[in-house]
């Protein structure tokens, strides 16, 4: 009758248990197999669990390698507060990089179009930055339930010199078993959140207690409705339409980006316990929110060959 | 339980009725997808989905533009799309990669591996296998079994899958039939002894009506069994390894001052509790665990799957690759290892054949060592000697490598039991290897040993060696011709009498003929003089 109490024994722990433990796995495999990690840092609600996942993963030592953060110059006000605030908290070694040559030719998402910012500030200022560090690996919070391109990313995911993606060269991945031999200039990217879904992410933050963003939270905040998408007037370098006024509304962000690319949702969602209830009953995938993707089914795909994260 | 299964199909019942600690609470079960190309598996995922109202309305709205479909009712709308990938496949039709997907309802996070059904594309299938505990098989109503039906199910079993459900699929084209689902649970259970320890369960659906995947089906009222959601959701998700000795891979020694030594690793193997007797493998020093250190606290016992630090009561050397064994029940350690490969590179796999080995956390310098045997998917599994194995092609042979390893049979232990072998130069990952056993003595022959049986093998061996029996036959029958016509011609012209010529040739036909064959067979296997 052992057998029987085995087998409760393990059904009471929890499938959380079971995700986190595969992705400290990952990330332990990382730094051991290669030479200089590194750890993308979004300050999204990903972001947070993966980096809280790194402080389990190495405890009681710290992450053995720095966290980067690529500023594109238009992230939420209380994004970049959160950032530098954890990092205090938390004693890492941050490195903020933002890509000069972008701020130069004066490059944003109003002038120049959510691609073309997307393009310069987020692509190649990462490519810029883990060149410049000469970082060979980037650990990101990438889930693959957020698109279908990502639901065939593998864990371990080569990049070539030019940090360009090829789906037709990926390794298989079997069982735990990651290869992490890079020919010559190439770099990886590990996505230890690879399994996890929106629901785990929030359903984890609310059982670990994990520091987010208050923008997931609703609030009444100043937003135009702009082609069916509320997005938030956060400082002055949003242009408005002569007959535009921002109005206060209760609202939250599901997913949070460069703040002219985000749209807001209408919440009353105002505690952790209420975000994991609205999720649950969403109908709704995340995405919706983030105007970047509405550029058709197989453009994710394409940005993601040409090196976006 | 069949209200239960309704409720879960509704999200907002859902949300009323389960508390968020049941979310946080559920188990996890991984499994993967495999059938024949227009079976209907992306179309069965999709309704599975659907029917159980994960589909969110975006989605759905999507999937109402991509099929031009912008009226009717939900029910109606193709389903498979909903699985569908990168763009390239969309052109073609046809899911090429390995992709996985995930749902959940109040009882489990579900993680599927879906693999495409094309030969050329095992490795996928392989691949999504290997982390699996259940195969979900799809077989067209219409078409029965086939041969790839009868290779998945061979893939699924071998890779350690302990559960497979044949849904039979398009029952709704064979008018339900009791009959027709009947044969081919016969049929299936015909071949399904040589899939070894697996629990099988058929169930008859049909995804384009929705029958028996989240809904019990009211024009199948003869099938008593689960419905496909429930089975699911019920299968015992524990990994075998669960029930076995202790083990954990070092990754990684954690060094963060200089009194701290700790070990990190996921346990791959039973249970671990301080004080526990344990021995650092290959090195065999024997201690005892001191603590289990997570960032929530020290434990008093952690099991399979979880990613612990082990300190120990003594200074031992340890360092990543080594294994922690219980020390009532360790690894075997040995420097060469019969196993099974699966080989997934461009070229072909030869005895000889050099490569890095990634065997749990150890690397190591590999040589095929000795002959190579076929597994053939399509003749259920037997073996038979080859020269070398191909793309997506399962063999046997022994590994020579240039340090001694712990390892366990794949039988006994999924995690201790796989590794891969890499390309030195290119570095792609070529080969998924499964241990058999340890071969301990260089100086023995070359492969002694198979689990698919001695006997099969030796006999397979000797009349199967490189070349196969008919050919060895024809060319007996073709050889025998022109010989017996040369003496037929020689004896009538030394004898200047047809008739004896005619009875010589006659009964030197018979004779010749069986010893010729025997001549070549033994030929057949001496390798000297060959290329
Ligand atoms: N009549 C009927 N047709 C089905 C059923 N399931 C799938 N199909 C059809 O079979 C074809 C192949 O289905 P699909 O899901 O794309 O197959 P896959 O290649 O196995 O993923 C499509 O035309 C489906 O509409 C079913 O249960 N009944």
């Amino acid at each position: 009758m052992n057998d029987v109490t085995f087998t409760t024994a393990q059904a009471r722990a929890s499938y959380l248990d079971q995700l986190e433990a595969e992705s400290i796995h990952i990330m332990r495999e990382t730094i051991a197999e290669t030479e200089r990690p590194v750890m993308l840092y979004s300050i999204g609600k990903d972001s947070s669990v993966l980096l809280h996942l790194a402080m389990k993963a190495f405890y009681p030592g710290k992450p053995p390698f720095p966290i980067l953060h690529v500023d594109t110059t238009w992230k939420f006000r209380e994004m970049i507060e959160f950032r530098d605030n954890r990092a205090r908290e938390l004693g890492l070694d941050l490195i903020v990089h933002i890509n000069q040559d972008g701020v130069k030719r004066g490059i944003g998402p109003v002038t120049h179009g959510s691609e073309l910012h997307t393009d310069v500030m987020k692509t190649q200022g990462l490519r810029q930055a883990l060149d410049l560090y000469g970082f060979d690996a980037a650990i990101g919070g990438a889930r693959r339930d957020e698109d279908k391109s990502r639901a065939k990313e593998r864990i371990f995911s080569f990049r070539n010199a030019h940090h360009r993606w090829d789906p037709k060269r990926q390794r298989p991945e079997p069982w735990r078993l990651f290869n992490a031999e890079k020919r010559k200039g190439e770099s990886i990217r590990v996505f230890p959140l690879s399994n996890w879904t929106e629901l785990d992410i929030w359903l984890y933050i609310l059982r670990e207690n994990i520091p987010v963003v208050p923008l997931y939270f609703a609030k009444p905040r100043p937003v135009v409705e702009r082609g069916g998408t509320l997005i938030m007037v956060d400082d002055e370098r949003l242009p408005l339409e002569p007959a535009e006024v921002p109005q206060l509304r209760n609202v939250r962000f599901r997913t949070l980006g460069c703040y002219p690319l985000t749209g807001a949702v209408e919440s009353t969602a105002t505690t952790l316990d209420d975000i994991v209830r609205e999720t649950l009953d969403s109908r709704f995938s995340e995405r919706v929110g983030r105007v970047i993707d509405k550029d058709g089914a197989a453009s994710m795909e394409r940005k993601k060959q040409e090196g976006y994260f | 339980m069949n209200m239960l299964v309704n409720k879960l199909a509704d999200p907002v019942a859902l949300v009323d009725d389960t508390s968020i600690q049941d979310h946080e609470n559920k188990s996890l079960l991984r499994f993967i997808a495999c059938g024949s190309v227009d079976h209907g598996k992306s179309s069965l995922l999709g309704r599975l989905l659907f029917d159980a109202k994960l589909v969110p309305d975006d989605q759905i709205e999507t999937l109402r533009k991509d099929t031009g479909q912008l009226t009717g009712s939900d029910d109606d709308l193709d389903f498979s799309l909903l699985f569908d990938g990168l763009a390239a496949e969309r052109e073609q039709k046809i899911t090429i990669d390995l992709a996985y997907r995930f749902f959940a309802t109040a009882h489990r996070k579900f993680i599927v591996a879906d693999a495409p059904g094309h030969e050329q594309y095992t490795r996928n299938m392989a691949t999504g296998a290997s982390t699996a505990e259940l195969a979900l098989i799809l077989v067209n109503a219409q078409s029965g079994l086939t041969q790839q039906t009868r290779r998945h199910a061979l893939i699924a079993a071998t890779l350690g899958v302990r559960h497979l459900v044949v849904a039979v699929n398009k029952m709704d084209i064979i008018g339900y039939s009791a009959d027709g689902f009947a044969a081919i649970e016969r049929d299936f259970r015909a071949f399904a002894d040589r899939l070894g320890d697996v629990e099988l369960t058929f169930i008859p659906v049909s995804a384009r009506k929705g029958d028996n995947v989240v809904h019990r089906s009211k024009a199948m009222d003869w099938y008593r069994g689960p419905t496909l959601l429930k089975k699911l959701e019920t299968v015992d998700a524990t990994p075998r390894a669960a029930k076995s000795a202790f083990r954990m891979a070092v990754q990684w020694v954690s060094r963060p001052t200089p009194d701290f030594r700790g070990y990190c690793g996921l346990i791959a193997g039973g249970e671990v509790y301080p004080g526990q007797e344990i021995v650092v493998q290959p090195s065999g020093q024997r201690t005892r665990i001191k603590e289990i250190i997570t960032a929530n606290g020290e434990l008093g016992r952690a099991g399979i799957g979880r990613s612990v630090t082990l300190t120990l009561t003594e200074d031992v050397d340890v360092s990543r690759g080594d294994v922690l064994a219980d020390a009532a029940a360790p690894a075997l350690v040995s420097d060469r290892f019969t196993a099974r490969i699966f080989w997934m590179g461009e070229g072909a796999l030869a005895p000889g054949g050099r490569f890095h080995i990634k065997l749990g956390t150890a690397k190591a310098a590999a040589r095929i060592a000795g002959p190579i045997e076929l597994i053939d998917l399509a003749q259920d599994a037997a073996t038979k000697p080859a020269e070398s194995l191909l793309s997506n092609e399962f063999g046997l042979c022994t590994l020579e490598l240039d340090r001694a390893l712990a390892a366990d049979a794949y039988a006994e232990n999924r995690e201790t039991g796989s590794f891969i072998l890499i390309d030195a130069e290119s570095h792609d990952t070529v080969a998924m290897g499964l241990i058999e056993h340890a071969s301990a003595q260089r100086e023995t022959a070359p492969v002694r040993t198979s689990i698919v049986g001695h006997a099969v093998v030796r006999v397979a061996r000797f009349f199967g060696a490189r070349e196969s029996h008919s050919r060895s036959i024809a060319k007996a029958l073709s050889w025998r011709a022109t010989g017996s016509i040369d003496t037929f011609l020689i004896g009538w012209i030394i004898t200047g009498n047809p008739a004896i010529a005619g009875s010589i040739a006659g009964t030197e036909i018979a004779t010749k003929i069986a010893l010729y064959y025997g001549h070549e067979r033994i030929w057949a296997l001496v390798p000297w003089g060959r290329r």
